[in-house]
């Protein structure tokens, strides 16, 4: 279970998350919701140790995040980062392999091309491997980015908004590949997320955000109302239960 | 195993290679027989004392070559771009400043009197000083964005060679003849104890290189991306810069700024090797660099008979070999 308690951060003198107590529970997948400036990456940044902790306390199965030193760390937590600018020159096969690296550190033995090859082929990449990856799409991109983070092997698997450039089959094809990873491989997932219907169905655990504040946070079946959502982006929002899940319905403004 | 094979063919093993790769081999071969051929190459007269003389001037040559093809891979790596190259910095500019500083306040005379090791030793040692306080204090600043800091050493830069040409018009001819000597990177007259020290200087950066090879393609992914792989980034980055300006401190203060070949080299290196691996990018594009200059030189000295200076062979035939890769798609 990763913990994060009384968590203070501002960025610039600007104060982004105020007293966010919150726990991400193990083997279960968390969606991080809430509207643009909410604070929800910079949360996955903290909880992922890219920024540094202002003030608060993060613990990882009780034990103090700050006093676990980053190469072993490395081991029990992948992160997916938004992409923003193209990495360098580099093939999608040794990408996914740079998700060994905590493991071997630069020596990669039989084992560490195995888990390579399984990433690759489990998130479809097997004929794209070869293929550099400023020459293929985004959403092609992103995929090799998830699959480095699953190649690393970790027990928490942190996402930034990963159905970034997915198309719908990928989108959904990635979120069931998350959630057999935490329900089969009992990995814990976060994932910043701005699509209600795939996080109502597929999440176990929802944390809201609202101007750096935490506004609910619970089991989806017990958090996930029209009510709450309607607060939390101040839009009509409309959940309905249907015989194959939940249907969030916002597009529409109501009939004025 | 054909898996194996093809994980081989793509370069994804680093560390342990079954074997040298076959275009390091090849380069190794070809900058070997360039080296003799400048050696060799229309040996007339007392030869001991000429092979000496030349001697000295090859190994200036491949020491500056490594250098410079050593530093700007790093460079480019850490700043993720393929494009710059460490002269962007203000290095040219602060050892033209230095120079252009004692010509002007020693006179024309008092400069050539100084001597030569204590001169080396000086700006080796100023060119290090400036750009460690330079990094140490942009990167605190800028909480270790890398491009804050380039534009900083861009405006330096801009500062140095501004003074320097204020100074430079205020100067007597003369002087300004003796200044202008120096500007140039120039092998001609290199101490030897100068070198041994450029030598050992580079020995030590390679040496550290050869310990930290894999941890620079895992910088080269990003900053995000090597912190979540447990990298501590800016850790490594100080100690990259470090390396970096170690490199072009010694070869400037060595033979003199030589700012046109980073870019030429780096691109040569990647269009060579096609791979993100340091392991073979660094070597290649030092042995890359070491053979321009060679080869650069000799044909400077033999063909042109000393009619033109090596920035322009360099220039003429290294430029027209970037565009016509350029053209042909070669280099991305």
């Amino acid at each position: 279970m990763i913990t994060v308690q009384g968590l203070y951060h501002q960025l610039g003198g600007n104060p982004v998350l105020r007293d966010v107590s919150i726990s991400l529970p193990s083997n279960k997948m968390t969606a991080i919701i809430g509207p643009n400036g909410a604070g929800k990456s910079t949360l996955l940044d903290v909880i992922a140790r890219q920024s540094k902790l202002q003030q608060g306390q993060l613990y990882l199965d009780d034990q103090d995040m700050t006093q676990i030193k980053p190469q072993d760390l490395a081991l029990r937590m992948a992160l997916v980062s938004q992409q923003n600018g193209i990495a360098s020159r580099i093939r999608i096969r040794d990408l996914v392999g740079f998700g060994r690296w905590p493991h071997h550190q630069g020596r990669p033995q039989a084992q560490d091309l195995d888990k390579t090859a399984e990433a690759l082929d489990r998130f479809d990449l097997n004929g794209l491997g070869g293929r550099f990856l400023d020459e293929v799409s985004g959403g092609q991109r992103q995929r090799a980015f998830v699959a480095m983070a699953y190649c690393q092997d970790t027990d928490w698997l942190l996402l930034d908004e990963p159905l970034n450039n997915l198309d719908l089959r990928y989108a959904t094809a990635l979120m069931v590949q998350l959630r057999a990873l935490s329900q089969v491989q009992s990995k814990g997932i976060a994932i910043v997320i701005h699509d209600l219907n795939y996080a109502l169905n597929y999440a176990d655990h929802i944390v809201a955000l609202k101007e750096g504040q935490l506004a609910f946070e619970g089991a989806v079946s017990d958090v996930a109302n029209s009510e709450n959502l309607t607060g939390l982006y101040d839009t009509p929002v409309e959940v309905t239960k249907t015989e194959k899940g939940l249907f969030v319905q916002h597009h529409l403004m109501a009939a004025s | 195993m054909a898996l194996s094979e093809q994980w081989c063919f793509y370069g994804f093993y680093w560390g342990e290679d079954p074997m040298p790769d076959t275009r390091l081999i090849v380069l190794f071969l070809v900058l070997i027989g360039a080296g003799v051929t400048y050696l060799t190459w229309g040996l007339a007269g007392p030869i001991a004392f000429i092979l000496k003389l030349r001697a000295i001037k090859l190994g200036g040559l491949l020491v500056v070559g490594a250098a410079v093809g050593l530093s700007t891979i790093l460079f480019q790596t850490i700043s993720r771009n393929r494009v710059l190259t460490p002269s962007i910095m203000g290095f040219d500019a602060l050892y033209v400043f230095v120079q252009t500083s004692l010509v002007f306040f020693l006179g024309g005379l008092g400069f050539s009197q100084l001597p030569r090791q204590h001169l080396f030793a000086a700006n080796s040692g100023a060119l290090i000083l400036c750009s460690l306080v330079l990094f140490t204090l942009a990167l605190r600043k800028t909480r270790h964005d890398i491009q804050l800091m380039i534009l900083v050493g861009v405006v330096f830069g801009l500062l140095f060679r501004s003074l320097s040409a204020l100074m430079q018009r205020l100067m007597d001819p003369s002087e300004f003849a003796i200044l202008q000597s120096v500007s140039f990177a120039q092998f001609s007259g290199i101490d030897r104890i100068e070198l041994l020290a450029s030598f050992i200087a580079l020995g030590g950066v390679a040496v550290w290189l050869v310990w930290r090879t894999s941890v620079l393609d895992v910088m080269a992914l990003g900053k995000r991306e090597a912190r979540s792989l447990g990298v501590a980034y800016d850790r490594v980055q100080f100690e990259i810069l470090c390396a970096i300006s170690l490199l072009v401190s010694v070869s400037t203060a060595l033979v003199g700024p030589i700012v046109f070949l980073g870019l030429l080299v780096s691109a040569l290196a990647h269009s060579l090797m096609q791979t993100h691996r340091h392991a073979l990018l660094l070597p290649a594009s030092a042995m890359i660099a070491a053979l321009i200059l060679v080869a650069g030189q000799a044909g400077f000295e033999r063909i042109l008979n000393l009619q033109s200076t090596l920035t322009v062979v360099i220039e003429f035939t290294g430029g027209l070999l970037f565009l016509i890769l350029l053209m042909r798609g070669k280099i991305q």
